[in-house]
Order: C-alpha cells, then structure tokens, then sequence
C-alpha cells in the first residue's frame, strides 16, 4: 500500500541578499512514498541542499521567503511555527551531512551526543538514553558499541563517525531521512559500505529517504525516483528506470556522459559538461541551462525566451525542455552513435 | 590524563629553573660580561655615597667576587632553603624564599612583596570576575544579535574600551566618583579580613577601570568566536536533532567558543597577578605593582629581582593551570 509520507508542491525558498534576490529554490515539486528512495541530483549550486535544508527547517537566514507547501504526513510545514518544527526535526524527520568530522560536537562523547538526540524527544532517563545510544551504535555496525559509545568523533576512523551519524539520524525512528551527500567525504570502499547501510536502515524502518548527490552512482544504486535539478528548478523527474534508461533533459545526458561506468566494457571517455552552473542571482532567461546546451539552437529560440513547462514524456516522466520528442530521440540515437564511434576509434588505435 | 599533568608538571619545573637562570643571568652575569667587577657590581646594592668599606662589606656579604656557578647555586639555594648572609661577625638570616636581601631597606625581599600580594590578587581576580562575565555576555549577545542597534552599539564601546588607557579612564573615574560625587571615597585597600564590605566598595573603582579595558577585548573576541562557531556544522547538527535554540547556543555553541578564551584569559590574569601596575598607581593601591614601580625608582637591585621573579612564577603557573583545563575541556588535547 503505497501511502505518500511528503508532498513538496511548488516550493520556492528565495534569499535576498545585498547583491541581488538569491533564488536557491525556485518552483520544486515532488512527492515521496514510505519505504521509497528520492535521489536529487545536480551540479553545485543547483539548489539540492537548500531544497532538503528547506524541508528540515535548517535553511539559515530568518530573512528566507517560503513559499509553496511541503506537507509531511499530511501536516503543512511552510509557515508552522519554529517551535512545530523543531519537535518534528530529529523525531519523525532526521537528516544525515556530508562531513561527519565537523558535523559531530568535537568536545562531546559519541554516544552522548546520539543519547541526546533521543532524551529531547523522549521522556526518558539519562540512563536509558544511553543504552538506547550504545543499542543504535550496535546497530550500525560499529564493534564493542558499549565502549565506543565514550569515545571522541576524533577517535572514530571516517565511516564510522557517518555511521554514527547515522544511528544518531535515526535513534528516534524518524520517517523521513534526508542524506545530504552521505558519502561524498568518505573513501571508496567505506562508500559502498555506508550506502548498503542505508538500505538496510531503510528496508527494517520502511522510512522514506531522500539521497542528496552530484554522484549518480550512488543514485542508481539506492533510488526508486530520480529528480535532475539544475539552477534551482527541475530539470527531470521520474523513476529511476525512465531517468537513465531514457533520460530525457539535456542536461541529464550531459551528468550521464560525465559519470564513469565500470557496467560497460567500453574505453569510454567521460565528457564534461562545458561551462559552469550559473550564478542564482542572474539565472539566464528562458531555460536555465541554454548557454551551456548543445541543442539550445534547435529550438528557434523559445529556449532563450521561455521558461520550459514540465512535461509528462511518459507517464510519470517528467522532463522540461522545449525539444520536441523525435528531436529528443534523433539527438539521443546520435549522442550514443558518437559515442561508439569514439570509443572504437579510441580501440583501433590502441590495437595498431 | 594523570600522564599528562605529570608532563605539563615537570615542564613547568623545568621552565621555572630556566626563568631562574635568565633572571639571574641579567642581574649578575651580563654586568660583568660588559665588564664591571664585583666591587662596582657591589656599589649598585648599597645606599647612595657609601665608605669603601661599606661596598667591600657587602661585596663580601652578597658573596660577589665567588664564580658565576657557585653564586647561581647559591641563589636557586637561597630561594628554596632560605640563607644567611654573612660579613665577618655580623649574620643576617633571610628566610625561604629568599629572593635577596635589599640593604636599602634593610629587609629581605619577600616579606616586603608578601603584604603587597593580596593587593593585587583583590584587584586582579576582582576585576577578572567583571570582564570575564560582562565581556562574554556582551559578546554573546552582540554575535547573536549580529546587526542590531545593541550589537553595533555594545562593539562600538567596546572600541572605545580598548582604546581608552587606564590611567586615563582611572582619573576620570576618580574625580567623577571619589570627588564630585563620593560614592566610593578614598579608594585605599582594607584587607577582606578586616572588613569585607568596605574591602568590596574600595576596589569597585579600581576593578571597573581595570575591568573595562579587558572587558572591551573579550567581547570581541567571544562575539567572534561565537559567530564562527554558530555556522559550523555540529552546530547544524545540534539543531537536525531537534535540541531547543537555547541548548543549541549554549551547551553546542558556548562550549567550543570558551575553550580559546579560556586560554586568552588564563594568561591575562597570570600576567596582572605579577602587578596591575598602571592601575595600581593610578589608584595608590599598594600592590605589587606599586611595589615594582618604587623598586625601579629606588634603583633596589634585589626587590627588583624579587619581583621579576614572581611576576614569572605566576605567568608560568598560570600556564600549567590553563593547559591543564585545556584537556579537560577539550578531548583531542588529551590523546
């Protein structure tokens, strides 16, 4: 029984600041089923952290203007009160960073700070707090949980200061886990590691989780959706399936192109996209990505003058663009032949 | 944390001897590498216009033309163990510590500094207790209301605080409230035991003269300290459990920015312990402050080292107890 947990509709979260009205979020919507994954992808910049910041309150500045609605089980978040908000932080939404050496208190015990998590929303003692801690460190997988728990966040290695972040995230059974770039700070093989965690975590609390990364690795392997955000907007939404079997935004080619594959035997060559992620003062008129987009000419020039409408590709794929659909075919079929060419022009030589 | 202390102990015993020796070098040693004998070394410890045999007396008391080494030796004794000054029949017994003996004033060193350390430690804790407090406050305020008429306000005094120097506020002080309008009347020391009350209202003045220069200085920094602390991440954290705005600031937020101010002030109160000396002055509050500056004027070779040394002690114990806090505030000092 799919039951939806979140509703985000229309979000914009806007900044203004000295130099111009900083548009971090500008029109998001999606929503998340219990016990199902969201990946939100993009570049730096592309407003995926404000986006999640924005759901747990956390988004700095009382100067932000909210607009939109983000519903959590049902309950309106945009314009509750701080006070609402705060009881639900860590309770029924929690969230994991990307830096879990600076995101731990440096002068406080690890299992300290995780039984502190669980004494504010529970009317419990210190000493069941702990215990509960220690439990929630076993949990996640650290060893002799009962003595790490007195341990520093320095004396832990890099993953397992995620993981206790982790069990930190979670010791109040939250419904919603928003990662942010859970392991982008870690190494490779801790990686892969924390990754699985969190699918286990998941499968066992049938919690929906909202995965934050410019690593479309770790979304393939987690996300049941998929949602491309660029400048602050969406660029695609869809399953995860859709997304990168027929991904239908330029701009998703171009994130697809650039990440490595190890499922191919090809000598593929990454290709980056050119030019940088705009500024979000000065987003660029009509599609935000058409000074980078190889295709923004074929579209005589509603690109430059026209914000794309979403719309529905397939069911339940969201892409928007102002290519046509065959347009969009006939580029895709041409990016994979260029593609192969490549490559085997690449294999030949390396042969002679 | 037993290991460490020990460590920080046995480098502080070390550090001592080696200010012991530099202290000694300075009065002994590099006058006569630039060449004085003894004797003329010996002239610089009597009173003014004295008989050749009253030099040769004390050259011979003070044991001057012995070697280098064995005078040092004899000084680190002196300080421990107390000596006796000998010059043919006549013995003069200066107790443990004997930081000398001064033939100006006819009197070892030390019970002439001991009754002028409580002075300073009144003035010194006193004031510490209003900067540490005040100051802090205000910065805490001020960085948490970045930007408002309080924070723009409170900084803005706090640069006029700085700037200000003591003898200066100190006089201001004096006349508007010792002589225009006699709230606190002559300012003069009564020792706590005597009379705690007036002890209290006797340094109200000193303490906020003294106070207000620190007091500007740790605003600052703990408003900046506090600001910089308020944007890391396990502040961010703090919050994504939930934990009220006030548990947030002050067990998350305070803790890390006190650790450096912690350190800041260990040294300034060690520093004022050896004499609050401008304050002192200004005030007339004999201490050792006032101690040092009559020395000095006095030319007292001996009270001049007695102090020099103190002044030291006190710097260098204030190191070993701010060190020692430091690992017990902050874990990754300790491993």
């Amino acid at each position: 029984m799919p039951d939806t947990l979140l509703e985000v509709d229309d979000l914009h979260i806007h900044f203004p600041t000295d130099d111009g009205l900083v548009k971090a979020v500008d029109g998001i919507s999606f929503s998340l089923d219990r016990g199902r994954t969201l990946g939100i992808v993009g570049e730096s910049g592309s407003g995926k952290s404000v986006t999640s910041l924005g759901i747990m309150g956390l988004h700095h500045g009382s100067n932000a203007r909210i607009t939109g609605h983000i519903k959590l089980d049902g309950e309106e978040l945009v314009g509750a009160t701080a006070n609402r908000i705060r009881e639900l932080r860590g309770s029924k939404m929690a969230m994991i960073f990307q830096d879990p050496l600076s995101s731990l208190h440096p002068f406080y015990t690890v299992g300290a700070q995780i039984a502190e998590a669980y004494l504010v929303h529970n009317q419990v003692g210190k000493k069941v707090a702990r215990k509960h801690a220690v439990e929630m460190l076993g949990r996640v997988g650290i060893p002799q949980p009962a003595t790490r728990a007195d341990d520093y966040p320095h004396q832990f290695s890099g993953g397992m200061r995620q993981r206790a972040m982790i069990a930190m995230a979670l010791s109040c059974d939250p419904e919603l886990l928003i990662a942010d770039e859970p392991t982008t700070a870690l190494d490779v093989t801790v990686q892969a590691q924390i990754l699985d965690l969190i699918w286990d975590l998941q499968q066992e609390y049938h919690s929906a989780v909202i995965i934050i990364t410019h690593d479309l690795g770790v979304v393939a392997e987690l996300s049941d959706d998929i949602l491309v955000m660029y400048a602050g907007r969406m660029a695609e939404y869809g399953s995860a399936e859709n997304t990168f079997d027929q991904p239908g935004h330029p701009y998703t080619w171009g994130l697809l192109a650039s990440m490595p594959r190890i499922d191919e035997a090809r000598l593929e060559r990454l290709v980056p996209i050119k030019g940088t992620p705009p500024s979000l003062i000065n987003v660029p008129s009509g599609c935000a990505f058409h000074p980078r987009c190889r295709y923004a000419g074929f579209t005589d020039g509603r690109s430059q003058a026209e914000v794309p409408e979403l719309r529905e590709v397939a069911p339940g794929h969201l892409v928007a663009c102002h290519l046509t659909g065959d347009q969009r075919r006939r580029f895709r079929t041409q990016l994979d032949l260029e593609e192969t060419e490549a490559s085997a022009a690449r294999m030949t030589k390396g042969d002679g | 944390m037993i290991t460490f202390i020990v460590r920080r102990l046995f480098a502080t015993i070390f550090l001592l001897i080696v200010v012991s020796m530099i202290t000694f070098a300075i009065f002994f040693l590099i006058p006569r590498l630039a060449g004085q004998n003894s004797y003329e070394l010996a002239t610089q410890y009597v009173g003014r216009n004295p008989t050749r045999a009253a030099v040769l007396a004390i050259e011979d008391k003070l044991g001057l033309n012995a070697p280098v080494y064995l005078q040092y030796a004899r000084f680190l004794k002196a300080i421990v163990f107390g000596t006796h000054y000998n010059s043919g029949t006549s013995t003069t017994y200066c107790p443990p510590p004997c930081f000398g003996y001064s033939f100006k004033t006819q009197q070892p060193v030390w019970p002439q500094m001991v009754s002028d350390i409580p002075v300073t430690l009144s003035l010194a804790i006193g004031a510490a207790v209003i900067w540490l407090v005040g100051g802090v406050t205000i910065g805490i305020i001020s960085a948490l209301k970045r930007g408002t008429l309080f924070d723009r306000f409170s900084m803005g005094l706090a640069l006029v605080g700085v700037s200000l120097p003591i003898f200066f506020t100190g006089l201001i002080a004096l006349e508007l409230f010792s002589y225009k309008w006699p709230i606190f009347p002559n300012v003069q020391y009564v020792s706590f035991s005597t009379n705690p009350l007036l002890w209290a209202r006797n340094l109200v003045l000193p303490w906020i003269v003294l106070a207000l220069l620190y007091a500007a200085l740790y605003a600052r920094l703990t408003r900046a300290g506090m600001l910089e602390t308020m944007s890391e991440d396990f502040i961010r954290t703090a919050r994504a459990k939930g934990l009220r705005e006030r548990t947030v600031i002050f067990k998350h937020g305070l803790r890390a920015t006190l650790t450096p101010i912690v350190t800041i002030f260990g040294m300034d109160l060690g520093l004022l312990l050896g004499g609050a000396i401008i304050t002192e002055v200004t005030f007339s509050l004999h201490g050792l402050g006032l101690f040092t500056v009559e020395a000095v004027q006095n030319q007292d070779l001996p009270e001049i080292l007695g102090v020099t040394m103190l002044a030291a002690f006190f710097i260098v114990i204030a190191n070993l107890v701010v060190d020692i806090l430091y690992a017990v505030v902050d874990p990754r000092v300790r491993h």
